[in-house]
């Protein structure tokens, strides 16, 4: 298997990439959001990282799964602590590992109950095989290609290290 | 795990009662009491509905979570707290919501009972929310439905209200802390008919609450409370002193045969809750009562505005406790399970 860099070099890489396609995009004062519980401590760093203005976001999609009727319910879901008015809002969507594109399918349907966004930008640490929906991701620490059977995981906050099973 | 407290059965609709509501995974399927049920499962509700209280705090007071679910609502007995939670409930989880309004039903045509749900059942309803002034009913009918149906318990005559007794709990729990064992708890008056007090008694033991009492007139203390593990006093001085939680009950009147009491004024001068009463239980003590209240026969009017008052945070937590309930029923884990999302 590819060696995976460290959480903190692909945080660096994220940031420089991120940057300038903000800058590209035109887009200043952007909302971050952090999908829960991975996804949010890289938008925590990110945010720093970026001096952004705005509060982090944070959004927990348990109630948006897919998989509800599956695997049952999550106590002790996190609250999502969008700001009330996300209309016409850039918005940075963060996640830790990308994989079947189905928590981000979930995070964007959740979004759009809030309003309607002027964009979204997908940010992740890592996007690895395995996509079962048409997402991909707009700023990419690293590409991984994992069988179906290996899992990868980021444990954190501190530090923050990948898991792989 | 079955809590030693409660296990002395259901005097009043018999032995298997607490057994049929878990699946063979241990999962609520039905929620008809509380007796019987494990600590560890009480406390996933009460954790899953905080969960939820941060969605009825959002702007958008709606999630997915069980779109394309019907739930049925079939209130043989009037209510507007309950009925009206368990609604607002459902439709904050999408499910689509069906109020049968039994007394212009055909029920009310010569329809027996069985016809009214199976008609129910093959329009395709996936949950019975059932209230009835008949103790052991919403058993009766989880007895008898379809295997993928589940009946939620809101309320059996003198039996047991299950959800009422968690959102007290739930309401307990936000404002003194995750540890009952430190608590004493009073609950007030007419116990004998209060399914809702038989439900919060094994509610609280189920918690490993520290002490229990019950304050009452004798006559409206059933048989056999002691073994409930309570503490029983008849004189309400005595019993609210110290208390950190007062739950005062509504007096049934309507439940009420023979002369068990003198008169509703006389009941206030002995059991109401008076400011001078409360003044008696801890500086901090809270006011529970699950309504509707009777202002002036078990509660003065400045008690339950004061602010020692939560009963109107009791039915916001209802909704809250409600969701949690139906989630985890209908969305039980299959055996077929698997998946993780990334």
């Amino acid at each position: 298997m590819e060696e995976i860099a460290t959480p903190e070099t692909l945080l660096d890489k994220l940031t420089e990439q991120l940057k300038t396609l903000l800058v590209e995009r035109s887009i200043d004062q952007p909302l971050m959001v952090g999908i829960h519980t991975g996804g949010a401590w890289i938008a925590n760093a990110l945010h720093q990282k970026l001096s952004l203005q705005e509060p982090l976001s944070t959004l927990d999609i348990s109630f948006y799964r897919d998989d509800f009727s599956r695997i049952g319910m999550n106590p002790q879901v996190k609250p999502s602590n969008l700001p009330s008015q996300i209309d016409d809002r850039h918005i940075i969507l963060v996640d830790d590992v990308l994989h079947t594109g189905r928590t981000i399918r979930a995070a964007m349907n959740e979004i759009f109950d809030y309003g309607r966004p002027a964009s979204i930008t997908l940010v992740c640490l890592v996007e690895r095989s395995g996509r079962e929906l048409p997402i991909q991701a707009d700023v990419v620490g690293q590409h991984l290609h994992l069988d179906n059977n290996q899992h990868i995981k980021l444990t954190g906050p501190e530090p923050l290290e990948f898991v792989v099973e | 795990m079955v809590n030693k407290a409660s296990r002395p059965t259901d005097s009043l609709i018999g032995h298997d009662a607490w057994n049929i509501q878990l699946d063979k995974n241990g999962q609520l399927k039905h929620f008809l009491t509380v007796e019987g049920l494990s600590t560890e499962l009480l406390t996933n509700i009460l954790d899953t509905a905080e969960s939820f209280a941060n969605i009825n705090e959002q702007r958008v007071k709606k999630v997915p979570l069980l779109r394309g679910k019907t739930i049925a609502n079939l209130f043989f007995e009037a209510s507007t707290r309950t009925r009206n939670t368990f609604e607002l409930a459902a439709k904050r989880l999408s499910a689509d919501v069906l109020n049968v309004n039994i007394s212009t039903s055909a029920t009310s045509k010569g329809e027996t009972l069985m016809d009214t749900l199976q008609n129910l059942q093959a329009m395709q309803c996936d949950m019975f929310v059932v209230r009835h002034n008949a103790s052991g009913a919403a058993h009766y009918i989880a007895n008898r439905v379809a295997p993928g149906i589940s009946v939620i318990n809101a309320g059996d005559g003198s039996h047991a209200h299950p959800t009422q007794a968690m959102l007290d709990m739930f309401t307990i729990r936000r404002n003194k802390g995750h540890d009952f064992g430190r608590l004493r708890v009073a609950i007030v008056g007419d116990v004998l008919h209060s399914r809702v007090a038989r439900s919060q008694i094994h509610a609280l033991n189920i918690l490993n609450t520290g002490n229990v009492r019950v304050i009452a007139p004798k006559t409206l203390i059933p048989a056999g409370i002691d073994d409930m593990g309570v503490e029983v006093f008849n004189n309400m001085e005595e019993g609210i002193r110290d208390a950190d939680v007062v739950i005062m009950l509504r007096l049934q009147k309507e439940r009420m045969q023979g002369a068990l009491l003198p008169s509703e004024q006389e009941y206030f001068q002995m059991y109401g809750l008076t400011e001078k009463r409360l003044s008696l239980a801890k500086a901090d003590a809270i006011v529970m009562h699950p309504g509707p209240i009777n202002r002036g026969v078990e509660i003065e009017s400045s008690v339950a505005d004061g602010s020692q008052s939560v009963i109107l945070e009791q039915v916001t937590n209802g909704i809250s406790v409600r969701m949690a309930v139906m989630s985890m029923v209908l969305g039980r884990e299959s055996e077929t399970s698997e998946g993780e999302q990334a």
